[in-house]
């Protein structure tokens, strides 16, 4: 049981770190994506039992993370009709050695903190706590709106993880509003993508800060 | 058996194997590729070619121009020499092997690229630069990979680092070495081994104005370290060390086969990677050798 969610944690941390290594934005969408996806398998693993509950949580998280929110941002992508290479502010080296640097200190960081026995020999704070610290890595270091989107499931996914050690004290509702607020958020991004192509003609956030008439 | 013997069975088998694995990479690449491709034994007729052709050396070049070739080729048979073939072991061994075996390719390196610099043509001057800068990288990760092994079995001889698997992180461990492999080797995602483009070439650039024997030496002896990664990767992977004899030299002759397969594989369906992202590749290597030293730390102290 342990051993293959510590599997799926491990292939999150994975896929953060390659999340900061691609250069290109349809690649860092599918690999939101597929994190997401691990991240909505996990509740199936983890319970002994599983509850209804359990199943809908995870067939939503896959359904959303994995089919909704990459759709809405590959859509984003075509109207903005942005070129797909990122530039970053951090560079794609720096933030791949940032980001293993960031899972190792999370490893540190786990062992360390005062945690209930039954969770001590999981990966899964560490994994959150790593993917947390590579999805704000993400939100930093790239200066292309739809990139920072994806830097914050990124993020968000960390969180989902987190939230996983509760699962089964956490009402339905909860991870219910989570994962709506999620969507309409990328989904309003989406449209705030293609105003700010509109009006500056680049998804370069760094141009929002100048004023213009 | 008598030692003597049994060195220079190991001596012969190494250098008549070594040709082989381009040969059954090329015949990958063809297969895929749907074409009929060079035959298997090519390099061997290659190399007897090269071998009765004369040379050609520079004025400007001085004997360091063929003694580089030598060298490096010496070399590198030295240090598959010291890579134990299963249950056998190797015939030198002896405390901290594994220190020399890193060396003996450094200093491989080093005469290539001193060989190359001897004809005073800029061109190659760069494609021993670029060789000489990305293997900062790659030998960062195979030491990484070497100290995961060490940390493993809690000994520095090669014999002992390579008998056990590499547990939990061996799927890591394995990844990146056959990135430190193709990196090494110069194949597909870093370099091509079959461009003559100047601007994209590395390892090719170097050994440009080669001819004769020391061509042959030069492509011999990349056999030979194509073959020595590949025995590595798979020996560091594979418990092969605790089989009875027949079936770890089945097991071995498979995995590098496999490895071959791999790598042709890799090459058809890989495009090269352009320069600035090669760093990102290879340090990627190196994680994947840090993951798996961190995974086998914890083991130790758990």
């Amino acid at each position: 049981m342990s051993g293959a969610l510590d599997l799926l944690t491990g292939l999150a941390m994975g896929l953060s770190l390659v999340a900061l290594g691609t250069s290109r934005l349809p690649s860092l969408i599918r690999v939101a994506a597929l994190q997401g996806v691990v991240l909505g398998t996990m509740p199936l693993v983890m319970e002994h039992d599983l509850r209804a509950m359990v199943v809908v949580v995870a067939l939503a998280t896959v359904v959303m993370k994995g089919v909704v929110i990459p759709v809405l941002l590959r859509r984003a992508m075509r109207t903005a009709n942005i070129d797909r290479d990122m530039d970053p502010l951090i560079g794609f080296l720096p933030s791949l050695l940032l980001g293993a640097a960031g899972l190792i200190g999370a490893v540190l960081l786990a062992r360390w903190l005062p945690l209930l026995p039954e969770h001590h020999e999981s990966l899964l704070v560490a994994g959150s706590i790593s993917t947390v610290f590579s999805g704000l890595l993400l939100l930093i270091g790239r200066s292309k709106a739809i990139s920072q989107v994806c830097g914050y499931l990124i993020l968000e996914n960390g969180i989902y993880m987190f939230g996983l050690l509760l699962i089964s004290s956490t009402p339905l509702l909860v991870e219910g509003g989570i994962l709506l607020d999620l969507t309409v958020a990328v989904f309003v991004t989406g449209i705030i993508v293609d105003r700010i192509q509109r009006a500056f003609d680049s998804l370069d956030t760094r141009k929002l800060t100048v004023l213009r008439e | 058996m008598n030692p003597a013997l049994e060195f220079v069975v190991r001596l012969v088998v190494w250098l008549l194997l070594a040709p082989l694995l381009p040969g059954i990479i090329n015949r990958v690449k063809a297969w895929v590729a749907g074409r009929r491709g060079p035959p298997v034994l090519q390099l061997y007729y290659d190399l007897a070619r090269l071998w009765r052709k004369g040379v050609v050396v520079s004025t400007l070049a001085s004997p360091g121009f063929i003694a580089g070739p030598a060298v490096a080729w010496v070399a590198i048979l030295g240090a598959a020499l010291l890579l134990p073939l299963g249950p056998l072991g190797a015939s030198p061994s002896f405390r901290g092997d594994v220190i020399l075996l890193v060396y003996l390719l450094a200093l491989a390196r080093f005469c290539t690229a001193w060989a190359a610099m001897e004809t005073g043509s800029a061109f190659e001057g760069m494609g021993a630069a670029r060789e000489v800068s990305y293997a900062v990288l790659a030998e960062a990760a195979i030491i990484t990979a070497v100290l995961t092994l060490s940390l493993q079995s809690g000994s520095v001889s090669l014999c002992a680092m390579l008998a056990p698997a590499a547990g939990p992180g061996a799927a890591l461990l394995a990844v990146g070495l056959f990135t430190v492999l193709l990196a090494e080797n110069c194949r597909v995602p870093f370099d091509d081994p079959n461009t003559h483009l100047e601007l994209t070439m590395i390892h090719e650039v170097m050994v440009l104005d080669h001819s004769g024997p020391p061509l042959a030496a030069v492509l011999h002896g990349a056999a030979m370290k194509l073959l020595l990664f590949s025995v590595l990767l798979v020996q560091a992977v594979l418990p092969v060390g605790k089989l009875p004899a027949p079936a770890a030299a089945g097991v071995l002759a498979a995995g590098v086969l496999a490895v071959g397969v791999a790598i042709g594989l890799v090459e058809s369906l890989l495009a090269r990677y352009a320069f600035r992202r090669v760093p990102l590749l290879l340090t990627t290597g190196f994680l994947l050798c840090v993951f798996a030293l961190l995974i086998s730390w914890d083991g130790g102290g758990a």
